[in-house]
C-alpha cells in the first residue's frame, strides 16, 4: 500500500528527535503569542518566522506548521476565557466558549476544543496524505495559463469571501498586486515603482508588510480603542469534561470535521466561513436550540473542529500546486522561497521528505497541543492577565528583531512602521488587510504566468477559455461572484455577520 | 444631514484607492508598455492602476450614498511614537549595537500608550532585553554586538 508506505516514510522523518523538538517549540511558541490577546495566528507567524531561518528545511516547515496549530488553539484559548476573538474564526468560539466559562466550566470547553482539534487534525492528516499526490499529478500538467486562471479564481475567491464588503476586498487584492509589483521587473530588469531608493530593487519583503500591517498596525489601531478584558481565571478548575459532554460533542466534532475539510480545500475561504458553518449546522439540528449562545458545548465542539480542519486542509492546494489558499499560507509559502525551495507540485516528487514529513508532522503537532495545553492552561490563564500596557512593548521588541534579522537591514524596519501607520488607515476605513497580503504574495507568480500564457499564445487572450481546465477556474470564477451578489445570499452573509 | 466627507468612511477609502492606481499609473508611464504579445514592464501595473481607479469610484460612491462614519477612536499619539520606536530601534542596532538598541526601543514603544511607570517600564526593559539576549543572540546565534565596539564581534 503506497499511502501507509508514504505515511510511515513520513513519520520516521517527524519522529527524528530533531523534528519532534523543533515541531514542539512551534506549538509552543505558536500558543505561547497566540493567546496573547489582539494577536492573530497570521501576526503571530510573521513575527515568529525568523526563527526558523537557521533551521533545515524540513525541520523549519515543521515548525512552522506547529507554530500554525499553536497560535489558531491559542487563539481560542482566548476567545473562551476573555471573550476577545483574536481573529474571525474564534468569534464563534466567543459565544457559547466564553458563556461555559462563566458557569465555570472553562475546564471542559477548553479541552473539548482541545479534542475537537484533535480529531480533526487526524482525519485532515489522512486527507492531504489520500488527495495530495494525485491533485499534484494533475497540476503537474498545468502551464502557464491553467496558473493564471487558478490564481485569479484563488484571489477572487478569498476576496469575495473574506470580508463583509466585496468591492472593497476586491480592490485590496489589487491593492496588494501593486505592492507586490515594488522591484526589479524578472523580464527587463528594469526596477518599478523603486523610486530611486537601492533597497526597494529588491522589492518589499513579506515579512516586512506582515509584521507592519497585523503587528504594528494593530497595536496603534488597540492603543486608540483599548479594549476591556475580563478573564475567567480563578474558576478554571476541572479540566476533564464529563461523559455527556463528550457524548454531546462527538457529532458536532465528526460534522464539524467534515465541513471544515471540504471548506479547507477550496482556496479563498477562511476558517470563519467554516467555523460559522459548523454553528449554524449544530444550532439548526439541535433539539433545544435556545441553549445556544448560553454555554451549549456543542457549540464550541462544532465551530472548534471546522476551524481547524479548514485550517490544516489549506495546506492541500498551498503544496500540491504551490498556491496560497489563505494569508497565512502565504507566510508559509514565504518561508519555503527563503529555504530555497520553489513551491509547487514538484516539491513532492523531489523533495518528498519535506512532504511527507510535513504530513506526518501535522499528525504529531496535533497531538502535542493536546497534550501540552491541558496541562498548560494555568500557564495561558496566567499571560492573558498580563496587562496589555506591558503586552506591547513585548510586541514590538519581537516584530523588530524578527524583521531586523531577515536581511540584518535597518531599512526593513522602518519600511514595517511606515506600513503600521498605513495598517492602521486602512483598518479604520475597514479596508480588509488579509486580501492584500494575499494580492502581494501572488502578484509576480500572477504577471508572471499572465506573460508566459499570452507569449505562448502569440498575444491572444483567448487562451485562456480554450483550454479547457483554464477555462474551468474562470467559469468557477464568475460563479462565485454572481452567487455572491444573489440577494440571498447577500442577506443571510448580512445576518451572519449582523 | 450635510454630507461631510472628511468622516466618511468609504468616501475616504475609495479616495485612496483612487489615488493609488492615479500614482501606479502616473509612474507607469515611464516604463514601456510592450504589447500583449510581448509585455513591457510598464504593462501590468498600468492595467492595474486602471481597475484600481474603477474599484475606487465604485467604493467612493457607496460611501456618498452609505454615508458610513469611520468607527472608533484613534491614538495620534501612538501613530507617532510607535512607528518613532521602530525607527530609534532600526538607527541604534547599526550604530549602537543589540542591548542600547532593545533598551531604547522598549521604553520609547511603551511611552505610545496611555500610562507610563517608570519602574514598571525599567523593569519590563531589562526583562525583555535579557531575555532577547537569551533567544536570539544565544539561543539562535544571530550575529549581532550587543554594543558596537565593546562587547561582541
Amino acid at each position: 500500500m503506497e499511502l501507509f508506505n508514504n505515511l510511515l516514510f513520513g513519520f520516521s522523518v517527524a519522529l527524528s528527535l530533531q523534528n519532534l523538538w523543533y515541531c514542539f517549540i512551534g506549538v509552543f511558541l505558536g500558543t505561547l503569542i497566540g493567546v496573547l490577546p489582539g494577536i492573530g495566528p497570521l501576526a503571530t507567524i510573521a513575527m515568529l518566522l525568523p526563527i526558523t531561518f537557521n533551521v533545515p528545511p524540513v525541520a523549519a516547515l515543521i515548525m512552522l506548521a506547529g507554530i500554525y496549530y499553536g497560535a489558531q488553539y491559542g487563539g481560542s484559548t482566548t476567545a473562551i476565557l476573555v471573550n476577545l476573538p483574536g481573529e474571525t474564526s474564534a468569534v464563534v468560539t466567543c459565544m457559547d466558549g466564553y458563556q461555559m466559562a462563566r458557569q465555570g466550566r472553562a475546564g471542559p470547553a477548553l479541552a473539548i476544543a482541545a479534542i475537537g482539534s484533535f480529531f480533526a487534525g487526524t482525519v485532515c492528516t489522512l486527507i492531504i496524505a489520500l488527495f495530495g499526490p494525485p491533485l499534484a499529478e494533475v497540476a503537474l500538467k498545468f502551464g502557464a495559463p491553467e496558473y493564471f486562471s487558478l490564481m485569479l479564481m484563488g484571489l477572487v475567491a478569498a476576496a469575495v469571501l473574506a470580508g463583509d464588503n466585496m468591492t472593497k476586498s476586491l480592490a485590496m487584492v489589487v491593492m496588494g498586486l501593486l505592492l507586490g509589483i515594488v522591484g526589479t521587473d524578472v523580464n527587463s530588469g528594469m526596477a518599478r515603482f523603486s523610486f530611486g531608493i537601492p533597497e526597494l530593487t529588491d522589492g518589499i519583503g513579506f515579512i516586512v508588510i506582515a509584521v507592519g500591517v497585523f503587528a504594528m498596525g494593530e497595536i496603534i489601531a488597540n492603543l486608540g480603542d483599548p479594549e476591556e478584558r475580563k478573564v475567567f481565571t480563578d474558576k478554571v478548575t476541572g479540566l476533564m469534561p464529563t461523559g455527556k459532554d463528550l457524548k454531546d460533542s462527538f457529532w458536532p466534532i465528526v460534522r464539524g470535521t467534515g465541513i471544515g475539510a471540504f471548506l479547507g480545500v477550496l482556496p479563498g475561504t477562511g476558517p470563519a466561513i467554516a467555523s460559522f458553518s459548523s454553528y449554524m449546522l449544530e444550532k439548526k439540528l439541535a433539539k433545544d436550540p435556545s441553549r445556544f449562545g448560553k454555554g451549549a458545548i456543542e457549540g464550541v465542539a462544532g465551530p472548534e473542529s471546522a476551524n481547524n480542519a479548514d485550517a490544516q486542509c489549506k495546506f492541500i492546494p498551498t503544496l500540491t500546486l504551490g498556491i496560497p489558499a489563505s494569508a497565512v499560507m502565504a507566510l508559509m509559502l514565504g518561508a519555503l522561497t527563503i529555504q530555497g525551495i520553489a513551491p509547487g507540485p514538484q516539491v513532492m516528487t523531489q523533495k518528498p521528505e519535506l512532504f511527507w514529513g510535513l504530513v506526518a508532522s501535522m499528525w504529531i503537532g496535533n497531538a502535542m497541543l493536546v497534550i501540552l495545553n491541558l496541562p498548560l492552561v494555568g500557564l495561558w490563564v496566567m499571560l492573558l492577565k498580563v496587562p496589555y500596557r506591558l503586552l506591547f512593548p513585548a510586541i514590538m521588541c519581537f516584530s523588530c528583531i524578527g524583521i531586523y534579522s531577515v536581511n540584518n537591514s535597518p531599512f526593513e524596519v522602518y519600511m514595517a512602521a511606515i506600513f503600521g501607520i498605513i495598517g492602521l488607515v486602512w483598518m479604520k476605513l475597514e479596508m480588509p488587510p488579509a486580501p492584500m497580503l494575499l494580492g502581494f504574495v501572488l502578484g509576480p507568480l500572477m504577471e508572471e504566468n499572465l506573460r508566459r500564457a499570452l507569449l505562448i499564445s502569440r498575444g491572444d487572450p483567448t487562451v485562456f477559455f480554450t483550454r479547457p481546465i483554464s477555462l474551468g477556474f474562470m467559469i468557477a470564477t464568475v460563479l462565485i461572484i454572481v452567487i455572491m451578489v444573489l440577494p440571498a445570499v447577500k442577506a443571510r452573509r448580512a445576518a451572519i455577520a449582523g | 444631514m450635510k454630507f461631510d466627507w472628511r468622516n466618511n468612511r468609504d468616501f475616504l477609502a475609495g479616495l485612496l484607492y483612487i489615488f493609488t492606481g492615479a500614482l501606479s499609473i502616473f509612474i507607469a508611464l515611464d516604463y514601456p508598455f510592450g504589447s500583449a504579445l510581448r509585455m513591457g514592464p510598464g504593462y501590468f501595473p498600468r492595467v492595474l492602476g486602471g481597475i484600481m481607479i474603477v474599484f475606487g469610484i465604485a467604493v467612493l460612491m457607496m460611501g456618498v450614498k452609505n454615508k458610513e462614519k469611520i468607527k472608533g477612536n484613534w491614538s495620534i499619539r501612538a501613530l507617532i511614537i510607535l512607528p518613532l520606536s521602530a525607527v530609534v530601534f532600526g538607527v541604534l542596532m547599526e550604530h549602537a549595537g543589540f542591548i542600547p538598541a532593545l533598551a531604547a526601543l522598549i521604553p520609547v514603544a511603551a511611552a505610545s500608550g496611555k500610562e507610563f511607570k517608570w519602574l514598571e517600564i525599567l523593569l519590563l526593559t531589562i526583562g525583555l532585553t535579557v531575555m532577547s539576549l537569551g533567544i536570539f543572540i544565544w539561543g539562535l546565534g544571530l550575529p549581532y554586538p550587543m554594543i558596537k565596539g565593546l562587547w561582541g564581534y
